[in-house]
This record gives structure tokens, C-alpha cells and sequence, in this order.
């Protein structure tokens, strides 16, 4: 499958970036920086409270930080206006929010939509994306979202996300509501999207073996600060403070030993 | 019934006329109310302060409410409309907020992260979201229009409140009773039509 003509991701950067809610005693996020590169899976690590959803809705301006800058293969993302911004970056959630009154085809179709694509253009590339996340077209593409089931849903949500081929792909916890062994079948789906597609995800989880498995870097965040930035496999041999090592925890061994093996093909 | 079986047109002219006054009335109720509502479902201080009016509104005496009407507006059709959009207000505002409140925050979130713009995601997410619970206010605010239009002939603006004011100066109980039937009929009709309604877009 994928698709050659895909635009290949682009890098993020994050310059001092903070964010203080309203008047909070402590900033959400304080002081990030973080360069992305451009094609990787990187996964925003952290417990629940700990900055790393407000660090990545920054990125799509869902939240604008108090202070510093984002940067999308360095322009600033103020620079353009919210909705086009956030047309051109693929956003999926742990609710997955589908339209309950659109069909499959429909939510899938939404950022086309808007993006005034035609209709032929549409139609093809809904039925690529349900082929893409393993939803056989001819079944799915007319479906309400309430006649799905929860993984089902959540296939979609990402295949919506992916509509418009966006270079950036925005993850917040997006496999946190199904169960462990359709969460684990997702994993693998995202992964192989990735592989195929080299759009720079950023995915945030609290689940430490999701970032394992799924992360080129881990982005170890705590109150509002990264703590650590490394591939996987550093992250458990050499961890940055008690907090991570805490995080990564005793198993931590065993999760190297399953590192190891070729259990993840990537 | 033997009046409604003698003078059966009389009744459904009259029928026509109430039917007239609380869909004109609904239908401009509605275009006010709406607006209203999502302004005072977006800011919680200013939604405080129209439904506290809408409210304060609705608990004026419907006869009252005429009285002071027809002191500025005059007899007529005109001011029973005015008067009942007035006191639809509270029930339809309160319909689109409680309907625009209760949509999932994530499909909100959703709809402005795959950027629709704030109108775009009210028209073609929130809005039908929340539809069934802002019919649900149109359908009560429905039944009691009908209700209280019966108090519009009091004021020379016809509808069914005709035969129960004739029949309560002349002591024809048959009247009373015609108008009443047709009355509770209309209303019955509207509330299971509505109620359908509902259901078809609850799906």
C-alpha cells in the first residue's frame, strides 16, 4: 500500500513554550523546549496533569502558550490563522468525537470538506483510508458512528484525522478508552501507518508500555517540564532522575529484555 | 358535541385561527429565542441575565400581560402574538441552552481541532447535537401557546377561546365544551407530532 505522493512530515519545534491557565498557581507547561524531527513517532510521556496534552494542543493552537513560540518546519504557527492550521494537522482523541449524525464516509470526508476538495477526490480517499485502517469500505463508509464498535470508532477517528494528508498527526491519548487486546491490535495499526506514511506523529499516553512499544523518542514530561527525551531503549537503561526511574518502574528490566527482542519490527 | 356536530365550520374556522396564532407565534418565538439561547449557552453571565427576563416574563399573569398589551398595541391578532412569543421565551431559551450545555465537550474539541471555524461547529456539530432537547422545549412551549391562546379571544384576536367566552356569557355548555375539545385535541396532536419529531432525530 502507501501512498508515494504523500507530503513526508514535518519537523515541530517548541521554543520556551508556556502555558498558565487563567490564574493558576503553577503553569500547565513551563519552559519546553523540544525539536521534533521531521517523519519521527514521538510520544509525550507523563502523569494525568502533567502538561503533556497542553503541550501538544499548542501545536494546533487549541492552546496558545503564555510564552514562547511553536514552530512547523520553522514558521511559527502564529503566523497562520487557526483554522487553516489546524485544516493542514490531523487531530484524533481518546473520545474520538465522530459527528454522531454523519456516516463513516461523511466524518471521514469532514477536512476535505472544508478544504473544498472535489467530490470524486473525496470518495477515493475515504475508501483509501478505510482501507488503510483495515475497514473494509463497501461495509463501513456508510455507517453511523453509534453502529460501531469502540475500536472501530477510533479507526476512524484516526482515518478522519489522516484525511487531508497532514504532515503532522496529533495524538492525545487516542487508545486510552478500548480494551487491552483491541488497543494493542490499534498500536500496531498506528505503527504501520506510520511506516508507511512517515507523518510526524506526536502521541500522547500516561501508559508507559504504549510509549515503549510505539515511540521513536519518549518525551518524559512532569509538572509542566520535560524531564527526559530519549529513544525507548535509553530510556530504561539510563533514566534522567527518580521520576523516571519510578515511572519506568521495576519492570523496567523486563521491558528492556521485551525492547530487545523483534517483537516490534521497526 | 351537539354543537360541534351543528356548527361544525364555525368550529374549524375558529380551530384555523388558533392553529394561525400559535404557529406565527412560535415561528417568531423561536427566531428570538434561538439566537438568545446561544448567546446565553456561550456566556454563562449574560445567560443568567436573559433567562432571569425570560423567567420574570413568564410569571406575569397571562390576563395581565394582555391588559398592559392591549394598552399599548391595541385589539387584535398583533397583540396576542406579542404576548405569547413573550412567554414562549423562557421554555425555548431554556430548551437551546440546556441543549447546547449537554453536547459532549470531545465533540466540540474534535470539530475546532480538525478546524471548523466557531459558526461551523455550531451549525454542523453542536446544533444537531443538541437538537432533541431543543424540540423538546418547542414541543412544551407548543402545548402551552395553545393553551393560552384560548385567552387571545379575550382580546378580540379569535382563535378557539371564542366558543368558551361565548359559552361562559350565554351558559352554553355545549360551547364550552366544543371549544374545549377542539382545544385539547390540537394540543394532544401537537405534543405526539413533536414527540415523533424527537425520536426521528434522537435516531
Amino acid at each position: 500500500m502507501g501512498t508515494p505522493d504523500h507530503a513526508p512530515g514535518a519537523r515541530v519545534e517548541f521554543r520556551g513554550v508556556g502555558v498558565r491557565y487563567g490564574d493558576a498557581a503553577a503553569p500547565a507547561v513551563a519552559g519546553v523546549d523540544l525539536a521534533i524531527a521531521a517523519g519521527t513517532f514521538s510520544v509525550l510521556l507523563g502523569p494525568s496533569g502533567c502538561g503533556k496534552s497542553s503541550l501538544l494542543r499548542t501545536i494546533n493552537r487549541l492552546v496558545e502558550p503564555t510564552s514562547g513560540t511553536v514552530l512547523i518546519d520553522g514558521v511559527d504557527v502564529r503566523d497562520s490563522d487557526p483554522t487553516t492550521l489546524r485544516r493542514a494537522i490531523g487531530y484524533a482523541i481518546q473520545a474520538v468525537g465522530l459527528f454522531p449524525h454523519y456516516s463513516v464516509a461523511r466524518n471521514i470526508a469532514v477536512v476535505p470538506g472544508l478544504l473544498g476538495w472535489d467530490r470524486a477526490r473525496i470518495d477515493a480517499r475515504v475508501d483509501e483510508l478505510l482501507g488503510l485502517m483495515k475497514l473494509e469500505p463497501a461495509r463501513y463508509r456508510d455507517r453511523l458512528p453509534r453502529a460501531l464498535s469502540g475500536g472501530e470508532a477510533q479507526r476512524v477517528g484516526v482515518a478522519r484525522a489522516l484525511a487531508a494528508e497532514p504532515r503532522v498527526l496529533l495524538m492525545d491519548e487516542p487508545f486510552a478508552a478500548v480494551d487491552a487486546i483491541v488497543r494493542a491490535s490499534l498500536q500496531d495499526e498506528i505503527a504501520r501507518v506510520h511506516r508507511e506514511l512517515h507523518t510526524t506523529i506526536v502521541f500522547v499516553t500516561h501508559d508507559v508500555d504504549e510509549a515503549l512499544r510505539l515511540a521513536d523518542r519518549v518525551v518524559v514530561m512532569n509538572a509542566g517540564r520535560v524531564v527526559q527525551d530519549a529513544p525507548p531503549a535509553e530510556l530504561l537503561a539510563a533514566p534522567a532522575d527518580d521520576f523516571v526511574r519510578s515511572l519506568v518502574g521495576v519492570d523496567a528490566e523486563t521491558r528492556q529484555l521485551t525492547l530487545e527482542r523483534p517483537l516490534i519490527e521497526r | 358535541m351537539s354543537y360541534l356536530l351543528a356548527h361544525g365550520d364555525r368550529v374549524a374556522g375558529l380551530f384555523g385561527q388558533h392553529v394561525a396564532l400559535v404557529a406565527a407565534s412560535l415561528a417568531i418565538a423561536l427566531a428570538i429565542a434561538l439566537p438568545l439561547g446561544i448567546a446565553a449557552s456561550r456566556r454563562p453571565r449574560a445567560g443568567a441575565v436573559i433567562l432571569g427576563i425570560a423567567g420574570a416574563l413568564y410569571t406575569i399573569p397571562s390576563l395581565a400581560l394582555l391588559a398592559l398589551l392591549v394598552t399599548l398595541l391595541g385589539l387584535g391578532p398583533v397583540t396576542a402574538v406579542v404576548a405569547l412569543v413573550v412567554y414562549a421565551q423562557m421554555v425555548l431559551i431554556r430548551g437551546v441552552v440546556a441543549g447546547l450545555r449537554g453536547v459532549d465537550p470531545a465533540l466540540v474539541d474534535a470539530a475546532r481541532g480538525l478546524g471548523l471555524t466557531a459558526p461551523q461547529a455550531l451549525l454542523r456539530v453542536e446544533l444537531p447535537a443538541a437538537l432533541p432537547v431543543v424540540l423538546g422545549g418547542v414541543r412544551v412551549a407548543t402545548v402551552t401557546l395553545v393553551a393560552l391562546a384560548t385567552v387571545a379571544a379575550w382580546i378580540n384576536a379569535g382563535g378557539l377561546g371564542v366558543l368558551l367566552f361565548e359559552g361562559i356569557l350565554t351558559q352554553n355548555d355545549d360551547k364550552i365544551v366544543a371549544g374545549s375539545l377542539a382545544a385539547a385535541a390540537l394540543a394532544i396532536v401537537a405534543d405526539l407530532a413533536l414527540r415523533a419529531g424527537e425520536r426521528a432525530v434522537r435516531r
